[in-house]
């Protein structure tokens, strides 16, 4: 796995971290994350990340739901082994609702839940690289990726200058993803070597 | 400037000047201490039920459910009773973490992990009744529609019953869900405050590797605004399907339109009668009085009220339509074997009337909102009302059917029903210590999130804003100066 080299800059308020995150961008730094304590409204469109398109897949997975159950109860009932119920009509839509209702929700809550996990690398037994230890207490922590061109010394001073009350230097490997590596690294010296 | 500005008319929702770090400290704390003597004893109680309940089970399954009274015309008596009440307590969880958050209503982060820990166990006991009452038990998994080796035969979709199943089953998958992708940023900063290796090693399990990245907490927050907007139909759905169970069926008492809105009222102000019962004891045991406030309890006092008077009506209502319908039998279930005090069950009707309707008018005075005693006692008298209001439903339209000569037996039920219901007490609380020993009762991330806007030490620093003019803050330079309510799931 690739060892890639950051800067990290821990700021103890987001009155702070939000111009400083406007001026590291306007500098021409790459921001690899900031990690924050809690759910920082705006950041996300400060750090120019795209929309989640995950309520997209919510609905999805919501539309499968009612699907499976309206086919699988209208076939049993009709086709599979049509049950005469007092004379009823055997496509008894109306009756059917409460359960088309319930898997839609079931299909959509679980699948949503799912991805967000998938996509987020987020399971039970993952190792992380976690940047600081305060990052889920009270810290914001911006991390920034280093290039063959960044001089971290002037970039720990250039976050302290916008109010970082602590800078580091780390060196950290991108964890694994069930099989899937870094997308931005290939390996394919390492797949040579299996094969041989 | 960051502009979170909120009246000062408002109550803050966390009391003291504190910071980030000390909410921290203030709910992971219990978690870190010894647990208290208090702790050890109501445990202690919770098990001891929970170990009867569990005898009382093993007897049902070695004998059948032949132990219990049940007879010719009441052949669903305190299980199905239990059962509808646990149900109903399972509501406010969600009401309170879905519903209330489309609503944007602040006071919910101070109480909705423990609500929705509260509607997960309570599901769970709900779940015991109808899964004992089969009898044979191991052959519970009929009740779901597989490929079997039957023809296949396959269950009634059309039964109300199996609308419970499916409802149920997935009230309580969403509901644990719901809250258990709340608890991962929780339980990743218990993780990264650890100070032993094995606890860090189970909260590092727990919480899922998270990190906080914001990419993260984007998807978190997308993820918890539709699961909101998905239990919010789903709760209303869930009573409404299990009142179907009764309002289907062709029994003077139960064959009524005005189930279901009734249910749904009922499940809340049940629901919420139970959260008070254990926010006041978590506050007491933990010392959470800074972060579940007086507002707090408030706030839920007047849905009581508000869920009380609408369960109020609907039972004049229903002596109403009962009168209206000049349908014998109707008449003769809610004015003789209900209204009429000097009826066999005459004192189950009047306990409910007494308990739901009558004493939860008290909370139309601030001063009794506001008061702690009288919040739990009225919470305890609100849950045995609604006990009693399932009670009534069940029992006093059954007892008494159509052929006079099967009316001589009076329902009282055994031991082992009653067992059974302390039984699932037990599980109640043995979870709900748990819960609170282990889990951090409050929502941290959430509390942080509203700090600054609600935290009496924020809103007396900007006590002064109060008389700005609005101009000075529509005109102001940075990029993010609005006001924060775009996709706010905290709010």
């Amino acid at each position: 796995m690739a060892k890639k080299k950051f800067v990290v800059g821990c700021f103890d308020d987001e009155e702070v971290l939000f111009p400083a995150v406007g001026k590291v961008r306007t500098a021409g730094y790459k921001i690899h994350d900031v990690y924050t304590p809690f759910a920082v409204h705006g950041l996300d469109h400060a750090l120019g990340l795209r929309e989640t398109s995950l309520h997209t897949a919510g609905f999805i997975y919501g539309i499968t739901g009612t699907t499976t159950a309206l086919s699988c109860i209208s076939w049993i009932f009709t086709k599979d082994w049509p049950l005469n119920i007092g004379g009823k009509p055997h496509f008894a839509l109306p009756a059917w609702i409460p359960i088309t209702f319930e898997l839609t929700v079931l299909f959509a809550a679980v699948g949503m839940v799912l991805t967000f996990c998938y996509i987020s690398q987020l399971a039970p037994f993952v190792k992380k690289h976690h940047f600081h230890a305060r990052a889920t207490d009270d810290l914001f922590v911006m991390v920034i990726e280093c290039t063959d061109k960044t001089n971290a010394e002037d970039l720990k001073a250039f976050l302290a200058a916008n109010g970082a009350v602590e800078t580091d230097i780390q060196i950290a490997e991108e964890g694994w993803w069930l099989g899937r590596y870094d997308k931005d690294e290939m390996r394919f010296e390492n797949k040579q070597i299996v094969a041989a | 400037m960051h502009l979170k500005y909120e009246s000062q008319l408002r109550e803050p929702l966390v009391y003291g000047d504190k910071n980030y770090h000390q909410v921290t400290e203030d709910i992971v704390r219990p978690i870190e201490a010894k647990p208290t003597k208090l702790w050890y004893v109501g445990f202690y109680i919770a098990v001891c039920l929970l170990m009867f309940g569990v005898y009382a089970i093993y007897r049902d399954v070695t004998y059948g459910i032949g132990q219990w009274n049940l007879n010719k015309t009441v052949g669903w008596g305190w299980d199905i009773t239990n059962f509808v009440w646990w149900v109903g307590i399972g509501h406010a969880g969600t009401l309170i973490s879905a519903i209330l958050l489309l609503f944007r209503q602040g006071w919910r982060t101070g109480v909705n992990r423990a609500a929705e820990a509260m509607t997960i166990f309570a599901v769970m006991c709900a779940g015991q009744f109808p899964i004992w009452h089969m009898g044979r038990v191991w052959m519970a998994f009929f009740v779901l529609p597989y490929p079997n080796t039957r023809g296949p035969l396959w269950v009634n979709f059309n039964s109300p019953l199996l609308w419970d199943v499916f409802a149920i089953s997935t009230y309580f998958t969403v509901s644990l869900l719901f809250w258990y992708s709340g608890l991962l940023p929780d339980f990743a900063t218990v993780r990264d405050r650890a100070f032993t290796k094995l606890r860090k090693r189970l909260y590092g399990v727990a919480a899922f590797g998270w990190t906080g990245s914001t990419k993260h907490w984007q998807r978190h927050e997308s993820l918890s605004l539709v699961l909101a907007g998905l239990s919010t139909p789903l709760v209303l759905s869930v009573h409404t399907i299990v009142s179907f169970d009764f309002a289907t069926s062709v029994i003077p008492g139960w064959h009524t339109t005005i189930f279901p809105p009734y249910f749904v009222a009922g499940a809340i102000f049940s629901g919420f009668a139970m959260v008070q019962t254990l926010m006041l004891m978590i506050r007491k045991i933990f010392s959470m009085e800074d972060y579940i406030t007086v507002g707090h309890i408030e706030a839920m006092n007047k849905v009581i009220v508000l869920t009380g008077s609408i369960v109020g009506v609907a039972y004049l209502t229903e002596l109403f339509m009962g009168w209206y319908s000049q349908n014998k039998y109707e008449g003769y279930t809610f004015w003789y074997s209900r209204a009429n005090l000097f009826s066999p069950y005459g004192w189950s009707y009047w306990g409910m009337m007494a308990c739901n309707v009558l004493s939860p008018q008290i909370f139309w005075f601030r001063k009794m909102r506001r008061n702690l005693f009288v919040t739990f006692f009225m919470s305890i008298i609100v849950n045995i009302g609604m006990w009693f209001e399932r009670f009534v439903i069940i029992v006093t339209s059954l007892y008494r059917d159509y052929l006079p000569s099967s009316w001589s037996v009076y329902y009282s039920p055994t031991i082992w029903e009653i067992g059974f219901y302390a039984g699932t007490f037990g599980l109640f609380f043995t979870c709900f210590f748990l819960f609170a020993k282990y889990f951090p009762v409050i929502a941290i991330a959430e509390i942080k999130y509203v700090l600054k806007t609600t935290g009496e030490g924020y809103k007396d620093k900007m006590g002064h804003l109060e008389h700005v003019p609005v101009e000075v803050f529509t005109h102001s330079g940075h990029g993010h100066t609005t006001v924060e309510n775009d996709g706010a799931t905290h709010g």
